[in-house]
């Protein structure tokens, strides 16, 4: 498949309207990131065929919408999961999930039901009523059932939302591993920074139905005049697993320009790793102490700075390989330190979180 | 003991519930989904036999069937006579009589039923019709069951409109109920303890049926 995905829609809903025009990678993970109200919910439906705009849709050579073309979503080649799952309450967990298996041509069909039943652990529940599960086994039912429709595309529409954090971390950690298997371009809806870090290759930033950014997720959540500066502000690096500190019972994890602890996590050196790191647990310094507690000091220089009010100040820094991490200080600390952009300094990290 | 009126009762009541279920059905089905603006005027004729007295149902479908009406001449002119005085005549009179009871219950059952599960359908590969027998009908179970039971109690226990278009030939249009009201008008009490006594008890017996069965249905559709 060639080409990619295509969506170009305008529509007008009371004071609302959707004027976007996406072309979105054939492979990997796009999330659709923006406030609530910014479309991206409308945005997905459309693609689906559940709502119907004015525009152009189309996968790889595949045109689901033109002008005089309307696909109706049942002959649409995609998977959906809704934020309330929406399983069928009068089948059982394996029904559910063979609904959309079953009317999919067998010659057409990429996966099947006991692959879906080990990626996602669904095994136990096969017998039961979606009323006897809870939120974050119904929602991994529902993923179950979108993949086996042998979709040519993919959309959840934030599908963690309604689950509690325990259970939001679960299905995070299964759509990672399922990130390598999946069969089709996915496109992932959601208002959480931290899970479009962790998901996304691609992001797109949705603000009042207008595209407003589109790019890399580590870049574009710490740009000051985006997402950072009104969300909590943090930053995702992209590193591997270095070494296991036995004795201290530490993870390194880092690439050739930088290394960082992290308590121990099993998991095999040379592995792809991930570290969240939020803008109010770093703090900034003009020289290496090592008379700190601090374990994690990494050389970087000044990117951007931006006041966040009277008293606190946003830092966007580069780390030796360019990644961006974020630094929020007070402006008396950024005045002190005499921040400007290029003025190289250290970042003085107290906690990261493993993603 | 003459147990015709009670046999034929039933059998009305069978016809009728077989028919509006599958009049019904679309109708409650448009109804819940429609957004045009005669969905309210026809909800409310929909509900009218709910409010109307019997005998005047009974009176507008004498006039609109017999020989004389627009419907009568129809039935004329097709060679099938008129239908007042007729078995089939008490089904028309039946079908709209009952209508609401059949129409009201789905069109709830309809609309609690929501927009997801047929969305989930749809992205399933489910065309329409697909949707509507693997989804909609089992999710609205309990309420084809409400519907058929309340329209089959219903018609059982009519009696003005039959009075009306109906009269009381043995046989053909002497129902259960009209059959107890003459034993009564003849003082013949025997005859009226029978037919009421069996009529109070297979009412009691589909109630509690239904319970049953929607008690069992709706406990396994929690969500």
């Amino acid at each position: 498949m060639s080409g990619g995905i295509r969506a170009r829609f305008r529509l007008r809903l009371g004071g609302f309207s959707l004027d976007v025009d996406l072309a979105l990678p054939a492979r990997g993970v796009t999330a659709l990131f923006g406030p609530s109200g910014s479309g991206k919910s409308t945005l997905l439906r459309c693609m689906a065929g559940l709502h119907r705009a004015e525009g152009r849709m189309q996968t790889g050579e595949t045109v689901w919408q033109a002008e005089g073309v309307w696909v109706p979503a049942h002959r649409r080649a995609v998977g959906f999961v809704f934020q309330d799952a929406g399983l069928f309450a009068h089948l059982d967990v394996r029904r559910n999930l063979e609904y959309g298996w079953r009317r999919v041509p067998a010659s057409r069909r990429r996966i099947a039901p006991q692959q879906a039943i080990d990626w996602l652990g669904l095994g136990p529940l096969l017998g039961r009523r979606p009323a006897t599960l809870s939120g974050g086994e119904r929602q991994r039912v529902a993923i179950g059932r979108a993949l086996l429709t042998s979709p040519d595309l993919l959309l959840m529409d934030e599908p963690l939302a309604a689950l509690d954090l325990q259970s939001r971390e679960d299905i995070l950690g299964y759509l990672e591993r399922l990130h390598d298997h999946l069969p089709a371009p996915l496109v992932y809806v959601t208002h959480a920074p931290g899970e479009a870090a962790r998901l996304a290759d691609h992001l797109v930033l949705l603000e009042n139905g207008r595209v407003r950014d589109r790019g890399e997720p580590a870049e574009l959540l710490t740009a000051l005049d985006g997402a950072a500066a009104r969300l909590d502000g943090s930053a995702v690096l992209c590193g591997r697993v270095l070494e296991q500190d036995a004795r201290w019972h530490l993870t390194r994890i880092g690439t050739d320009h930088w290394c960082i602890a992290v308590p121990r996590e099993d998991l095999p050196r040379g592995a792809p790793a991930r570290i969240r790191i939020q803008a109010s647990d770093v703090s900034l310094a003009l020289a290496a102490h090592d008379d700190t507690s601090i374990l994690n000091v990494l050389p970087v220089t000044v990117d951007d700075l931006r006041d966040l009010g009277p008293a606190q100040q946003l830092v966007r820094l580069r780390l030796a390989d360019g990644q961006p991490l974020l630094a929020r200080i007070t402006r008396l600390s950024g005045e002190r330190l005499a921040l400007v952009p290029g003025k190289a300094v250290y970042a003085q990290i107290k906690s990261v979180a493993l993603v | 003991m003459d147990w015709q009126p009670f046999l034929l009762s039933l059998k009305l009541a069978a016809v009728t519930t077989v028919i509006l279920l599958i009049v019904g059905t679309p109708l409650a089905w448009w109804l819940s989904r429609a957004r045009a603006w005669y969905r309210e005027p026809i909800n409310a004729i929909v509900a009218l036999p709910l409010v109307l007295p019997p005998t005047v149902i009974g009176f507008y479908l004498l006039l609109m069937l017999g020989p004389e009406g627009p419907v009568g001449r129809l039935t004329d002119g097709l060679g099938l006579g008129t239908l007042p005085f007729t078995f089939a005549g008490l089904v028309v009179a039946s079908v709209i009589y009952s209508l609401p009871f059949v129409v009201q219950p789905l069109q709830s059952a309809f609309e609690a039923i929501g927009e997801r599960p047929l969305e989930a359908a749809a992205t399933l590969g489910a065309g329409p019709l697909d949707r509507f027998l693997t989804v909609v009908v089992p999710l609205a179970r309990p309420g084809f069951l409400t519907a058929a039971v309340l329209s089959f109690a219903h018609t059982i226990g009519e009696f003005g409109v039959i009075l009306m278009i109906g009269g009381n030939i043995p046989g053909e249009t002497r129902v259960l109920s009209v059959a107890i009201y003459d034993h009564v008008e003849s003082l013949e009490y025997a005859q009226a303890h029978g037919l009421s006594l069996a009529m109070l008890g297979l009412a009691f017996v589909i109630l509690v049926i239904l319970y049953r069965v929607n008690g069992r249905l709706t406990r396994g559709h929690h969500l």
